[in-house]
Parts: structure tokens; sequence; C-alpha cells
């Protein structure tokens, strides 16, 4: 039961064939055993999950479910605010910290009848690539034990992945949904900016920070991105345009679709294995009546660095707020309120979050603000018409996720060679653009690749109707990890 | 309060002040969020995450606040920019619960625009430089004093509320001028209904730079900011200070520091505060959370439109239309509510001198002149005290009793015919009876007389004095003249 994506599971609620409470106590039965080990979970919320299964079950009895997500078990990452449920970021700084509202997208799923299981792990403020960077613990990846998750929503795509969670919800603001999905073999999609409502996601950087869902397959992450989708009064930066049934036009096939296969996204140092799996997914494409063609995205190789100078930057100002004054740690003994904020802040940040708070306020301070700031907006800018013009051209980016499977814990201890990892993310964040990752393929010591689709602004249909294409057509979905 | 500070005697400087004010806008919810902004709540009970700078809250701009600080653009006759930007000003304090203010920077609501003042009858034109939107930051309070205070507790009740920054070009040249340009400013806000303009609450607050230069350059000088001038007297006090210790420093030879200085008013002295090294560096940029703000001109110049007379126009109408003096019209004309009044006054009494004589004197010896909301909800209503001024007028009671019978009306609530009628002072015009006082005062100061006869005609105006006293005030003061001249005459 654990095994089945959303879709099934609750068409198999409507049959009678089980019900929201058995599938939820199977998903918590499953983390008690299992989590120990992997550590996906910051919280579980085992009574409130209990309590809404009960609600969704007497809901199909009654012979009126909300909708295909009604009953669905998930994991929410732990930056995403839950009423009454501690909300820490994987930092000391917001350790026992109950947010007194929901996110938008929690309310949404909760009035389409999904049960919570609990918070999912991260790396500390959405910092990071492995889930390493959790102040309380890492994440393990379900394929391999010894390896990360990716990140930094690697304990809600590991969860999806180890069938902890039917499925879930993460953030993407340098990769960190579609890197981890790709580490993970599972689906994870990155929105249009402003297509979900922010409100109520703990801010890393403000422009780049995007909700999205995680899932066994395309066909639930249609279902859930409907669900979360749309406007919202609370974020001015939420798009008004109407969300479409993502799922009605899945299987409309890739027949006649242009694809661009960007020159860039084949980089020297990239995994041979990741490379070959990419291509031969291309060809699979190719084989289901697409047209492929490689196009050009020459401003790529600036878009990680410009990254790292405008994501920090925000963080830098965003992470100003904790400051031990209104909630999370306040560290005792200061003699005056600036020793207070000093000392909490020493305390309660771990070092990558340190790290690019210094990075973010030396970009924004007098003098230096043009030279970095200012410049990385005009290179972004740069990044966005490479986009445009390839879209003229084709309908479709097709790409590789990651230029490696899942690496080992502790094997990159240079912040710089975490940083590449999200060499090929990037750019759909800094453009805004939708961008899904799909599994096509295993290496050799049976780790997941990732395809990458990335889409025009607000055509998150077409992004998911070539991967659903692509899933069909291949096997990878029906493959789980061993200890799963 | 004059300080130990000597006048550095005639000066060779000229004086430049600009100022920066604050003001808080009287809209009904916050600038970012729904909360209140009614002043005076217990406590953060008008708070809510995005306020309280809760993790995952986000902002949306209040279109009220735009709407008036576009009016107020209008009226400084500012250019309203098509489109504008929020930006986030980053400094730590903890009654700042994001620790940056939302503010604009670098695209403002609105620029170049000005605003004429009057200081001895000499009209000047001072430039205004911009004028945007921001949020305002919470309050800190601490137990005891700053220093000893073993707990400080903020209230965020204030957090979010909108505030408009006005900046000044550095046009000013006096604390006197400085001192006009706020009282014209806070009028202007006040006339268009978007600040109350208190500055005991803090809903006016204003900084000022002020430099000094040999007169006739036109380099400026190395300037200073003061803050904490929470009065329009503690602003012209504290400039006054500033510029003699500017004078005093320079004509010693000293140098300038650029820093800014706190005024202490218990002190009468501005004090340092910081200098520019250890100054802030806010490290603005686009706040990521608002879309730019795009204002459709329509919208514009409909608030264009829309624009009431504006104190300046309208003193200038009432030295035309009612033949004020300026001194008077320039009283009246300070607010909208005390402008409207003397309006609506003469209206019932058109005769405006009498009328402004009345305001100004009495009516605003019980009210203020800036206290908009005691002008709308007095019980001397304009229909009442034109009541007042009409028994005066047909001889029913005299000036002087009508100033008590005002006072009564203060007091009582009551108009002034009931308490003429049930207290008797209707005025004794009756030669007869008043006849008849005078020949009992004249018998009983015979001394009067004599030095009325030797030519001391002040024994006269003794003796008026006296036959008013007997009348309890009541006898009409021409009768009383009259008579006795005629009775004096005869003796």
């Amino acid at each position: 039961m654990t095994g089945r994506p959303i879709h099934e599971l609750t068409e198999a609620y409507r049959r009678g064939e089980t019900t929201p409470t058995a599938a939820t106590e199977a998903f918590l039965a499953r983390i008690a055993k299992l989590d120990g080990e992997l550590g996906t979970y910051l919280t579980v919320t085992r009574e409130a999950a209990l309590r809404a299964a009960a609600d969704a079950e007497a809901r199909y009895r009654a012979g009126k479910p909300l909708g295909p997500l009604d009953g669905a078990p998930l994991v929410y990452k732990d930056v995403l605010c839950t009423r009454g449920v501690t909300t820490t970021c994987g930092s000391r700084m917001l350790e026992g910290f109950v947010p007194p509202y929901d996110a938008t997208v929690v309310e949404r799923l909760a009035a389409a009848g999904a049960v919570m299981l609990g918070k999912g792990n991260m790396d500390e403020f959405a910092m990071g690539s492995s889930t390493e960077h959790s102040a309380f613990k890492p994440t393990k990846n379900p394929w391999d034990l010894a390896r990360v998750p990716g990140g930094s929503s690697g304990g809600p795509a590991a969860a999806v992945a180890a069938g902890l969670a039917a499925g879930g919800l993460g953030t993407d603001t340098g990769g960190s949904i579609r890197q981890p999905a790709a580490f993970c073999g599972i689906v994870g999609l990155k929105p249009t900016y402003g297509r979900v409502s922010r409100y109520g996601l703990v801010a890393f950087g403000s422009s780049l920070d995007h909700i999205g869902p995680f899932a066994r397959d395309v066909t639930d992450t249609a279902l859930l991105l409907r669900a979360i989708a749309g406007a919202d009064p609370r974020d001015a930066t939420c798009l008004t345009a109407a969300v479409p049934d993502y799922a009605a036009t899945l299987a409309q096939g890739v027949r006649g679709l242009r694809l661009g296969l960007p020159d860039e996204y084949f980089i020297e140092g990239m995994d041979g294995e990741v490379e070959r799996a990419v291509r031969v997914a291309v060809d699979v494409l190719r084989g289901l009546g697409a047209a492929v063609e490689r196009v050009s995205l020459p401003a790529t190789p600036h878009a990680l660095a410009t990254y790292y100078v405008i994501a920090p930057a925000e963080a830098s100002s965003n992470l100003a707020r904790y400051d031990g004054v209104k909630y999370g740690l306040r560290v005792a003994g200061a003699k005056d309120l600036i020793g207070m904020s000093s000392r909490t802040r020493a305390a309660g940040f771990g070092a990558e979050v340190k790290r690019r708070i210094m990075l973010g306020t030396y970009v924004l301070s007098a003098g230096y603000y043009e030279a970095y700031y200012g410049r990385a907006q005009k290179v972004r800018t740069l990044v966005r018409r490479d986009f445009d013009a390839a879209f003229a051209r084709v309908d479709l980016i097709v790409a590789p996720m990651t230029p490696n499977v899942a690496f080992k814990l502790g094997e990159k201890e240079d912040p710089l060679s975490m940083y590449l990892n999200d060499v090929f993310a990037v750019p759909a964040d800094m453009t805004g653009l939708p961008a899904i990752s799909v599994p096509c393929g295993f290496s050799a010591g049976g780790l997941p690749i990732g395809l990458q689709f990335i889409g025009r602004a607000l055509d998150e249909a077409g992004v998911l109707r070539a991967a659903y294409a692509y899933e069909q057509a291949t096997p990878w979905r029906a493959r789980r990890p061993s200890g799963a | 309060m004059r300080t130990g500070l000597a006048d550095p005697g005639p000066t060779d400087w000229e004086v430049v002040i600009g100022l920066e004010v604050h003001a808080q806008l009287s809209t009904r919810s916050k600038m970012f969020c729904g909360c209140p902004t009614t002043f005076g709540a217990p406590p953060n009970s008008q708070t809510c995450p995005v306020c309280q700078g809760m993790p995952g809250a986000l902002p949306v701009v209040n279109r009220r606040a735009v709407e008036f600080g576009i009016r107020t653009a209008l009226a400084f006759k500012c250019r309203v920019n098509p489109a504008c930007r929020f930006a986030r000003k980053h400094y730590y304090y903890p009654d700042m619960p994001k620790n940056f203010q939302i503010s604009q920077y670098e695209e403002p609501l609105a620029e170049d625009g000005s605003l004429d003042i009057e200081v001895d009858g000499a009209s000047r034109t001072i430039g205004i430089e911009r004028l945007h939107l921001e949020e305002d930051v919470g309050k800190l309070l601490h137990e005891g004093t700053l220093e000893t205070a073993r707990a400080s507790l903020v209230d965020f009740n204030r957090s979010g509320v909108p505030l408009m920054e006005t900046v000044s070009k550095p046009d000013l040249r006096s604390p006197d001028e400085a001192a006009a340009y706020l009282k014209a400013f806070r009028a202007v806000l006040v006339y268009l209904g978007v600040s109350n303009g208190n500055m005991e609450e803090g809903s006016l607050r204003c900084d000022a730079n002020v430099s000094l230069r040999p007169r006739g350059s036109r380099e400026l000088g190395t300037k200073v900011e003061i803050k904490n001038m929470n009065s329009f007297r503690n602003v012209k006090l504290a400039l006054e200070f500033e510029v003699r210790r500017q004078a005093q420093a320079l004509a010693a030879g000293e140098r300038i520091v650029q820093e800014t200085r706190l005024w202490d008013a218990d002190q009468g002295a501005t004090r340092s505060m910081r200098s520019k090294e250890s100054a802030h560096d806010y490290r603005y940029f686009p706040e990521p959370d608002l879309v730019p703000l795009t204002l459709d001109r329509v919208w514009v110049e409909e608030l264009r439109a829309g624009l009431p007379e504006l104190p300046r126009a309208r003193r200038a109408r009432f030295v035309a239309q009612y033949g004020l003096p300026p001194y008077d019209a320039e009283i009246l004309t300070q607010s909208r509510a005390l402008a409207d009044y003397f309006e609506a006054a003469v209206r019932e009494f058109p005769k405006p001198k009498i009328v402004s004589n009345w305001v100004m004197s009495e009516l605003l010896r019980e009210l203020g002149a800036d206290d908009e909301r005691a002008i709308g909800s007095s019980t001397i209503t304009p229909v009442r005290l034109a009541g007042l001024l009409a028994l005066i007028e047909d001889g029913t009671i005299s000036g002087k009793i009508a100033k008590d019978v005002f006072e009564k009306m203060v007091r009582s609530g009551e108009d002034g015919p009931t308490i003429v009628r049930r207290e008797g002072l209707t005025q004794v015009a009756d030669a007869a009876a008043v006849g008849a006082v005078i020949d009992r005062v004249l018998s009983e100061n015979p001394k009067a007389i004599e030095d009325y006869k030797r030519g001391k005609t002040a024994a006269a105006k003794a003796l008026v004095g006296q036959v008013m006293k007997a009348t309890g005030g009541r006898a009409n003061p021409g009768v009383v003249n009259r008579l006795l001249e005629e009775k004096l005459s005869k003796i």
C-alpha cells in the first residue's frame, strides 16, 4: 500500500479496497520502522494524521470524497509553516518554533483532504544540496544509505522514494526540489515563479523561492500542483492566471513537440553514465514523435555564479529577523539587546548559513552593490533572454537534471563542489521557468538519474505532458529502492 | 532654555537647513497587512504574522496608503512617478521585527515638488526632493531607564503603520523658516485628511540636516543631522542651538564633524549620537516580495481633480473675500476644521472680522488651533457662536458680558440666549434706569467730580467703571457714556 502512487491509493479508497485510516497507519508504521535509519522526518504528526484520515474516511463512506487527493498521506518540507506544528527549517534557530498559521499550500492541501504525516528534514534554511546541513540529522538516500538524498528538500524526497509518504511538498530555490528528486528516483516539479503562493514558506531567497510537489509519478505531480497553484491575495508576487486541469492534458503525447537540447548542459567532468542515460532518454522522446534540436543557452555558465550572489543577498536580508527577540532560539546571558542578538545568531545558525549571510551582506554593502548585486541582476536578465531566444524555436528544453548521481555523505566538504551540483538546476530558478525532474534510468551502481524538462512561463502543462509521455514509455517508476 | 553657548556675534555664515518629515498616514489598516492602526490599544493587540515579522509572512501593499501618498504628492506639486518600487532598508533594532524596514529608495513614489512658506511677510518656495512610503517600526519599553533596565518589552502595534517620508531640498535659511515649513507642511496634510499631524502622538516626526557656509558660497558645508525634535517649538529651539553651535565652532576655526545629533529638550542642547564612520550601511535592495507599483494615470488624475482647496489658497481667499488681515487668515486656515468653522460662522453672522476676533481669542483659547477633532466636536458650534455675536450686535448684551456667556456655553453646553435669559444678563439701555445708577455713583464719589472739573478726564473713565460695576456689567456702555457726560456737564 505504501508503494502506490496517490491516484491509485485514492482510487482504492473509492472502491473500498482500503481506507485512508488503514493507509495512514501503514505509512506511520513504516516511518516508525525505517525512519530511525533514513532520517527523513523532523516531526511526525501521528495523532493529527489519524484524525485527518478518519475525516477523509467518513467522506468516502458518505460517498463524498473531496477529490483525487482526499486521504493522501503527505510529507511537507519543514520550511512550510504549519499551524500548531513545529516548523524548524532544519535550524537550531527555530527549534521549537510553532507557527500560528498555515502556509497557503498547506491550507489548500488540507482543503483537498490531504493527510499530513509530518515535516520533512532539510538543509538548514534550505541552504545545501545534500541535507547534510540539517542542524538535527542527515537524511540518507534510500537507494544507498551511504549516500545523500540531495537537498535541500532531501527529507521529503527520500520519504516519498522510500514509501514513508505517498507524496509531498518541497521548495526549490536553486534546485532543491528537482536535484533530490533526481537523486531519489522520483518526480519533482518546480512551477513557474508566482504560480504557487509563497505565503507561509519561510523565505530563503524571495525572488528565487518556489514551492512544488514530490511524487511517485507524473500523474500525482499534476494532481498536487493543481491543488496548490493559483492566485493568493496574501502573496503580492503570486500570479492570477487560471489553473488548468493538468492531469487532463497529460496523455496528449509529445508528437510534434519541438524539444531543445542545450549544448551547455553537457559539460566536462560530468558523469558519463548520466550523460548516456539522458541521451538515450532523448532518443526515446524522438521515438515518441518529438522533434529534438540543439539549442544554445550561452549564459548558462554564469548562472550559478550569479545565483550565489542573488540568493545569499536575499538570504542575508530574510534571515535578519532571527535575533532572539520574538521567536525561536534566544541565548541567555547577554548584557544588552545587541549582545543578545549577536549571541543568538552565533549559536543558532550553522556554518553554511553563516557563510551565505556573510556573502550576502558583503554583496549588498555600500560600494559593492553595483559590482555584485547590480551586475548579478543584469546577468539574470541575460539568462532569461537565452531562454526567450530558445523558446522562439522550441517548445521545451530537455536536459540532464544533475551532472552526477547521488554522492556519498561527507564527500563534498568543499562548499564550491557542493554548489556545482546545482549547475543545471539553477537557471530555471533564476528565470522562474517551470521545470521538472523525472527518473530516466540508473547508474551501474543502482543509483537513480533524473531527466529535466524546462518550459515556457506558465507552461506547467507542457512540462508535465512531456514528462508523462517519457514516463509511460519507460519502466523506471516500477523500480523501488531495496530497503523500501 | 537658552544655553551656555554665547551668541557668536555678527555672523558671516549662511544657514542651510533641509527637513525630512515622517507623517503617519491615517489609513484604517497598516501598510502591508490588515491590522488596525488605532493609537493606544493594549500592547501587541493589533498585530499579525506580517507586522510581527513571522517567518513566511509576506507584505501586501495598502492601496489607500498609496492613494494618500499620491494626493499629498500632488498637493506639493510633485511629479508622481508612473512606476515606483519598494526597497528593504536594513539595520538591527529589536523594535523592527524583520530587522529591515520596507521603504522606498531609488524609485520613490514622487519627486520634485515644492511648498510655499511665509516668514515675516516674505514668501519663499521651498523645494521638495522626494516623497515616499514606508512602514513604521514598533516601540521598545524598558523596565526603568535604558541603562538600568533589567528587561525590555516590545510592542508591535505601531509596527507596519504607514509612514510617508518627505525630504525637502536644502532650501531653508533659518530655524524660523524651518518651523514655518513644518507648519505649512502639516497644514497641507491635515487639509488632505491624510494624517492627523499630531506631533505629541508621534504622527508627525521631523529630522533636520543643518549646515553653515560662508555667505555667498555656493557649496554646501558639512551637514549635521538633528533628530528627536518632537514639537514645533523644539524644532525651532534645536535648530537655533545647532546653528549657534556650528557658527561658534567655525568661528573658532574648528571643522564640523558629519554626524547625527540628538536634541535634548531638557538640556536645551544637541548631543552627538553617532559619527559618519559609524553610520549605518542600510544595504538597500529592491523588495523582492512586492512587485513594482505601476500607477494608473487615470487614477492619479482623478485624485488630482479631487484635491481640496489647500491652506495657502484658502488663506489668500480669506483675505480677498472676507477682508481679513493676513495674520487672521493665517491662523484661521491652519487647519481645515478651523477654516470650515470660520466660514460656517460667517455664513450665519456675516461680519468676518468680528467672527475672526472671536474665533481667534475665545474659541482657540478653549480648543487649540490644531486640534481638528476638538474643533469639529465643540459644543460651541458655528451657529451658536453666530447667535452669541448677534446678541451683541442687537444690543441685547455687551461684549464683556458676551465673553462670560461664551465661557458658560463651553461649560454647560447651552446656547447663548438660554443663558442670557436665565441669568438676566440682558443689557440695560433704559436711560431712566441707567440715570438712577449714575446719580447714585456721582453722589458717592464727590472727589471724582472735583477731579473731573479740574480737567482730569481720567476721572470720567473711573466713574464709567463704577457705573458698569454697579450694574453688573449689564449697562449699555454707549448709554452710560452719554448720560454721564450730560450729568457731569450740569454739575
